[in-house]
């Protein structure tokens, strides 16, 4: 029987009415007395030289009320990153000053070159066209592969290279590496782009900033996933300001995947404008800002060898990749290529030597750095792909090669640094087969074919990494901040609680899911439980929600918490049932003293915490309200394996996803209904990469994907109805609700499976083709076919 | 956006009048006309309405011509024109779109990849201004341009209802404006085929294909792909790619028409 509450059940999301009635309360939504409203003059070339920037005229037209250049922020800090990776020859990563305001050199299309703050946005705007500026054009480096040779064109003159760093990782040094290769019975060598991406959440980016000559604060008011994580990095490395007095609220937020989790220029500028403006500042990003200033996600190039012995058997498996960090370093950009990819490349398979090598390279282009999966899916990508390319050379069935590799005793030491803790590769593909109904394939190929259709099955399995920690073992790896969450659960008088949590929820249902948990703890109703995000004013320090580490990780503190406020409120009851804290159970909401009749509702116990006229006030506390941080003992290991179906027109080359069926294992489950959700959007976008979405320059450096008229967003009617299998449930071992993470397995897990999918429907049609690069558009198709 | 002037004329007397200004501008459903402001890639001192002309609007079909004001909006079009051009009508962007936007607007901009201009082309049509009737083939002039003179307004589009026609749109994947698209309409002068999205010259007849398809009205009877040559390339595909489209589009609209 499905639960009507608590762990399990599948309520209706409580956000959700007032985001459908247009009643949330969005960034964009905040207006604060008096703000004026800056315009961001953004180059529109991809590398030059500033000669000469001259803002006068502009500064005497109507409404103007101040301009700022890079002069007026050389004297505070750069936006920095929050990860040092230490190169093969254990070097420091080259990281380059990344500007509030582009001083001296433009380095991409988007950058900042001058701020116009203004009464009113147009005012701002018809001043900023009447800057004057002086540039000397610079070559642009683009292509990653000629980045990276010598003689380039440097990004940042003071670097030695266009070269972040040279990253080698895995347990299989050079000459292993090679023995093993040469000694394979079948090697199968894969070349492939992960595509380029924007973000493009719904709600583009807002910050206002906002002094208070009185006090000296500030607020700042921002599209964040992480706001603790944005006053800090702002406050200790950017502007020098003393973190009690900033807040920053991150309130309704409308949608992330990733590229809200970034301490970007915009927020620093508002919060320092403020002050030197003597009112609040106001900017709100358009769409066609976003395209240029949102940090990018993915841009992997990628070659991956595999090899195999007589048997199948996976023995060695080596990846070489270009990883594109744009012009600056973003905030995590750097982690993303390594300790996010290279660790996964094990994926759900015993291959016992591995060795990744990322080149992160310096372009002129918009920073890049995580977007929902982050590493992950790029590594799935790679491995998935070059199985199923194995798997078609050998003429074996693509589901029993994989199979055979699985890692099926746990907990499992890869070559790559992680241990699993738990997982059924089997179970699950198992699922898997019969959520897609994959015996069924031929009847609907043969009715395809009948329809001068070709039709492909691709079916690819994933592992991944949430709730990144702990934050000792990260800090050994580079990680300049912490990776646990906190949560302080407040339970009022009369018995209804304010749970405050460092995690963000951006369109992830937290408000609805977390409080199912404190409400099966307690045996009270969920509507009595609220939970208060985004604002750093009101909850304790956390780290925000990125990584599907929201109730994997910010959860367990909840729980933690939650534990110490039943234990405090055991002790009160027993006081007022005259009985031992120990023979106290609670059920339902109720205190009973064990084995008799003797109880005290919930009500009654936290009334008399905040009324303490009957209490054992020499040995405890009034009140009831506790805080716990939580840093977790490992990653959590969601997994699965996944099937798309699709059909070709061979006339066209035109894709379309028929069907597509997922099984994950999350370990245990909140909110069935929450997580299906998760798993179906994350589906969406990597149909969407696998299909449609692709950011483009031009050799100058000009985004050519700039608008909705070129960035192919998929769209509902580009995706199929889904099936969702979680049954395959093994809790995770190490945090007290053995949960995983659901958030960015869709879309680490599905771009393969697509392609896995043309690339068999294709071969079906006696096409000799072995891969196409994503977004597997019509035109690429048809190319391929007719090439 | 800059700041400009808003003239809502109920004549086309009056609106012909208030475009006589220097840098005034007619304003349809202004889906391509707003975002263009928006974007501050023009700067007109005046916009004159043409929305509030009540002679301008309407879709009628008497005695085997249709009549579609030029105010018209697409859903307008969707719902009372012929079938071929109503369903033509109905897939163009989204509802937002199809209730604002008009035929005359869409003529009178010419995107190459605009739907309208190829079904223009294959039935015919005559295009009625204020001043004058230019027939389809004068008319479009390649990418954006027209034989509309500086303020001259397209009051309606008359034609006479085809025998046969279809239309067929393989879609730009992220704008779903016409990759290419093909309209094939048999009429009184013959099997006409127009063509859009594909070439850098703009909308176009495929002559070629016409002279087959009057031999023979069948799909088997369709030319190989045009040359690739003067075919727009770009990232949504090569011109060899649009060539091959409107070959295999213009055997699809035949075989719909049977
Ligand atoms: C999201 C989206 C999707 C779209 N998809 C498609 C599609 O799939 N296929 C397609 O064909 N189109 C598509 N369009 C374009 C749409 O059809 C527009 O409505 C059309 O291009 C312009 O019509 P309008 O009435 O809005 O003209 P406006 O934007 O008002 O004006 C456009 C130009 O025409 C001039 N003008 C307007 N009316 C007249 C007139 N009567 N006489 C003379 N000049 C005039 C204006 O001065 C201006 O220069 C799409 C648009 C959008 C926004």
């Amino acid at each position: 029987m499905p639960k009507d509450s608590g762990i399990g059940a599948s309520p209706k999301r409580r956000e959700d009415v007032r985001f459908l009635t247009g009643n949330g309360n969005y960034t964009d939504d905040i207006n604060v007395h008096g703000q004026a409203y800056v315009h961001f003059l953004r180059a529109d070339v991809a590398h030059a030289t500033i000669n000469g920037l001259d803002t006068s005229a502009a500064e005497a037209m109507p409404g103007v009320v101040k301009i700022f250049t890079g002069d007026d922020f050389a004297e505070v800090g750069g936006i920095p990153c929050g990860w040092g990776v230490t190169d093969r020859h254990g070097e420091p990563q080259q990281e380059p000053k990344h500007p509030i305001i582009a001083h001296g050199k433009i380095r991409h299309v988007g950058e900042i070159v001058a701020a116009v703050v203004a009464d009113s946005l147009e005012q701002a705007r018809d001043a900023a066209e009447a800057i004057e500026l002086d540039l000397s054009d610079l070559p642009a480096v683009v292509n990653m592969k000629s980045a990276a040779e010598d003689g380039a064109t440097k990004v940042h003159d003071d670097l030695t290279s266009n070269v972040c760093y040279d990253w080698v990782f895995g347990n299989g040094e050079d000459d292993a590496m090679e023995a093993a290769f040469a000694s394979a019975a079948h090697v199968t060598t894969l070349e492939l782009v992960n595509n380029r991406l924007v973000a493009n959440p719904m709600e583009p980016r807002v910050a206002i900033g906002e002094h208070n000559k009185s006090n000296d604060e500030y607020t700042l008011y921002t599209t964040s996933q992480n706001p603790h994580v944005i006053r800090l990095l702002m406050c200790a490395f950017v502007l020098g300001l003393p973190e009690h007095k900033v807040r920053v609220v991150a309130p309704d937020v409308g949608g992330g995947f990733g590229s809200k989790i970034f301490h970007y220029a915009e927020e620093a500028f508002c919060t320092h404008a403020a002050k030197a403006c003597g009112r609040a500042v106001k900017w709100s990003s358009t769409r066609s800002e976003a395209f240029i200033s949102d940090a990018h996600g993915r841009d992997h190039l990628t070659t991956i060898d595999l090899a195999l012995d007589a048997d199948n058997n996976f023995t060695a498996l080596r990846t070489r990749t270009h990883a594109n960090m744009g012009a600056y370093l973003s905030t995590f950009s750097t982690s993303v290529p390594t300790y996010l990819h290279g660790t996964l490349m094990a994926g759900n398979y015993k291959t016992p030597l591995i060795q990744v090598n990322v080149k992160s390279l310096f372009t002129n282009t918009v920073p890049v750095d995580a977007y929902r999966g982050a590493g992950r899916p790029e590594a799935t990508y790679s491995i998935e792909r070059v199985i199923d390319k194995a798997a078609r050379e050998l003429g074996v069935d693509p589901i029993a090669l994989r199979r055979q590799n699985f890692v099926t005793e746990f907990p499992y030491e890869t070559p790559v640094a992680l241990t699993y803790d738990t997982g059924d590769y089997h179970g699950t593909m198992d699922k898997l087969e019969a959520a897609a109904d994959i015996s069924g394939f031929a009847a609907r190929r043969a009715e395809s074919e009948a329809k001068g259709k070709l039709r492909g099955l691709g079916v690819n399995c994933y592992i991944e990494a949430c709730g990144i920690a702990p934050s000792n073992v990260v800090g050994m790896l580079g990680a300049r901040a912490g990776l646990y969450d906190a949560a302080t659960v407040r339970v009022n008088a009369t018995g209804s609680i304010s749970v405050f949590v460092g995690a963000h929820s951006h369109g992830q249902g937290h408000e609805t899911a977390f409080p199912q948990v404190v409400a099966e703890m307690i045996g009270i109703d969920e509507s009595m439980i609220d939970i208060v995000h985004g604002d750093t004013g009101r909850v304790p320090f956390g780290m925000g929600t990125y990584g599907s580490r929201s109730i994997a990780v910010c959860g367990s503190a909840m729980v933690r918490a939650t534990e110490k406020i039943i234990a405090k409120a055991k002790k009160i009851a027993a006081h007022l049932l005259e009985a031992s804290d120990a023979d106290i159970e609670l059920k339902d909401g109720v205190f009973t003293v064990a084995g008799t009749e003797k109880s005290i509702d919930w009500g009654s116990v936290t009334l008399t915490a905040y009324v303490p006229a009957n209490y054992p006030l020499d040995e405890l506390e009034p009140g009831l309200e506790e805080t716990a941080f939580y840093d977790p003992a490992n990653f959590t290991y969601p997994a699965g394996a996944y099937a798309c179906e699709v059909e070709i027109d061979p006339e066209t080359g035109k894709v379309t996803v028929e069907r597509f069926a997922a099984a994950d294992d999350f370990g245990n489950i909140i909110n069935p209904m929450i997580v299906d959700g998760q798993v179906h959007g994350g589906i969406g976008q990597g149909i969407g990469q696998a299909l449609l979405e692709n950011c483009v320059y031009d050799e100058d450096g000009q985004l050519l994907s700039a608008s909705y008229m070129d960035y192919a967003m998929p769209r509902a009617d580009d995706v199929p109805f889904y099936a969702v299998d979680h049954s395959s449930q093994t809790p995770c071992t190490h945090n007290p609700l053995g949960v995983k993470g659901c958030g960015e397995a869709g879309a680490i897990g599905s771009p393969p499976a697509v392609v896995n999918a043309v690339i068999d429907a294709l071969q079906s049609g006696g096409h000799d083709i072995t891969h196409i690069d994503m977004p597997v558009s019509p035109s690429r198709v048809w190319a391929a076919m007719n090439g | 956006m800059y700041n400009f002037e808003f003239e809502q004329p109920s004549t086309v007397a009056e609106a012909v009048a208030a475009l006589a200004d220097e840098d005034a501008q007619a304003l349809g459903g202004g889906q391509t006309l707003i975002p263009t402001l928006k974007q501050r890639l023009a700067s007109p001192s005046k916009l004159v309405s043409l929305a509030g002309i009540a002679e301008m609007k309407g879709v009628s079909i008497a005695d085997g011509v249709l009549t579609i004001g030029g105010g018209a909006t697409h859903a307008e079009v969707a719902a009372d024109a012929c079938a071929p051009l109503a369903a033509l009508a109905a897939n163009i962007g989204d509802p937002a779109v199809r209730n604002r936007g008009t035929i005359g607007g869409s003529l009178a901009n010419n995107d190459p990849a605009a739907c309208y201009p190829s079904a223009m082309l294959a039935l015919n049509a005559t295009i009625v201004t204020n001043a004058r009737e230019i027939a389809a083939d004068d008319y479009f002039q390649g990418m954006f341009e027209t034989a509309l003179d500086e303020g001259e307004i397209i009051t309606g589009v008359r034609i006479n209802v085809p025998d046969g026609a279809n239309y067929q749109k393989f879609e730009q994947p992220a704008s779903r404006f016409a990759l290419v698209g093909v309209f094939v309409a048999k009429t009184a002068e013959g099997v006409r085929v127009g063509v859009t999205g594909a070439s850098e010259e703009g909308a176009f007849r495929w002559t070629e294909a016409e002279a087959a398809l009057n031999g023979s009205f069948s799909a088997d009877a369709v030319p190989a792909a045009p040359s690739a040559d003067g075919m727009i390339s770009d990232l949504h595909g090569t011109a060899a790619y649009r060539a091959h489209l409107v070959a295999v589009l213009t055997k699809r609209a035949v075989a719909a028409i049977g």
